[in-house]
């Protein structure tokens, strides 16, 4: 069972923990200026961030017990491959849940 | 007129962040889930999601209390989870950075991974005002925001009701996948993603989940300088 007081610690410190870390440069430097080199950087966050996110999820799967599932890499290849071609969020969500689907409802 | 193309962002971004509910819902019911499993009562489990709003971060601290973990190593490891937030904050400010003081508190309360992602995407495609940046924002954030918190609390009143075998722990992977292929839009952004995955991958057993942070900041540095010799 969980201790009560330390869940509360945890919530609250959490809560206070993560807004500062979304606040931090928003709230600290507001509208001047950052360094062109700087900026630079920042623009290539999204594009780095979400595949070193999903990377591991899609080789090392939870669900599997971290064993690589060939339904799972297929279905994220061409979900990526849909998203790019198609230049569209939808074409690559579509993509990678028709091979969940088909990989869940298909006759064995 | 000006006030028309602010509303119309909103709703451009509300409608274009509809589809996250996909992701949002399944999500957000699991930790209701998995939370009330672990002993945290309905109320105790929607104050997580309202507090903290943050889903990996929110799994990682209810993970670790079932484990018995000290106070602190939670905290620090939840939070280390969350790092990416900061690099989120620092690249979003040169769009919203001049809002007024209660605004930009306003975005960094809502500032999660299909908010930012979300709103990067569009930022950079299209000239927006900096009033229409922030109605998008808002736009963007009210399918998903709202959502997570009534499917937090559906998923607690559920209990374990919910399959388990469905193959949703896809759904959050695919959602992002399908955001970086239309961002993958010059060689600087794929190098950026390339070396960004093969860094996860190879620094993927660095604890407190820090492999995430050199991963993202190594796809940064090639991003810059991939657009600093080509100038593209």
């Amino acid at each position: 069972m969980i201790d009560k007081s330390d869940l509360w610690i945890v919530i609250i410190g959490l809560g206070i923990g993560s807004f500062g870390l979304r606040f931090v440069f928003l709230g600290i430097i507001g509208d001047r200026a950052m360094p062109e080199w700087l900026l630079r950087h920042l623009r290539y966050t999204a594009v780095a961030i979400m595949p070193a996110l999903v990377a591991p999820l899609v080789l090392w799967p939870a669900a599997t017990q971290g064993n690589t599932d060939p339904l799972r890499l297929a279905a994220a290849l061409l979900a990526l491959a849909g998203a790019y071609l198609t230049k569209s969020v939808y074409g690559g969500m579509g993509a990678g849940a028709l091979v969940m689907l088909l990989g869940a409802y298909w006759p064995v | 007129m000006a006030q028309q193309d602010v509303m119309s962002s909103y709703w451009r971004g509300a409608r274009d962040a509809t589809p996250f509910l996909l992701v949002v819902i399944p999500f957000a019911m699991l930790f209701g889930v998995i939370a009330t499993e672990a002993g945290l009562t309905v109320f105790e489990t929607l104050s997580f999601s309202v507090v903290v709003i943050a889903g990996a971060a929110q799994f990682t601290a209810v993970h670790l209390m079932s484990d018995h973990a000290p106070t602190v190593v939670v905290l620090v490891s939840a939070l280390a989870v969350n790092l990416r937030m900061a690099m989120y904050s620092a690249s979003i400010t040169p769009h919203l950075g001049p809002l007024p003081f209660w605004k930009r508190a306003l975005v960094g309360y809502f500032l999660v991974d299909q908010t930012y992602a979300a709103c990067m995407l569009e930022y950079e495609r299209r000239d927006m005002t900096l009033a229409e940046k922030f109605a998008y924002f808002m736009g963007v954030t009210t399918p998903i925001c709202p959502p997570w918190y009534l499917a937090t609390l559906a998923g607690a009143w559920m209990g374990n009701a919910i399959p388990a075998n469905l193959g949703l722990d896809m759904v959050l992977p695919i959602a992002f996948i399908a955001m970086l292929g239309p961002a993958l839009r010059t060689r600087a952004h794929i190098f950026a993603a390339l070396a960004a995955t093969a860094l996860a991958l190879l620094f993927a057993w660095v604890p407190y989940n820090l492999g995430l942070i050199i991963a993202g900041v190594g796809g940064m540095i090639t991003g810059a300088e991939v657009e600093r010799r080509t100038g593209a």
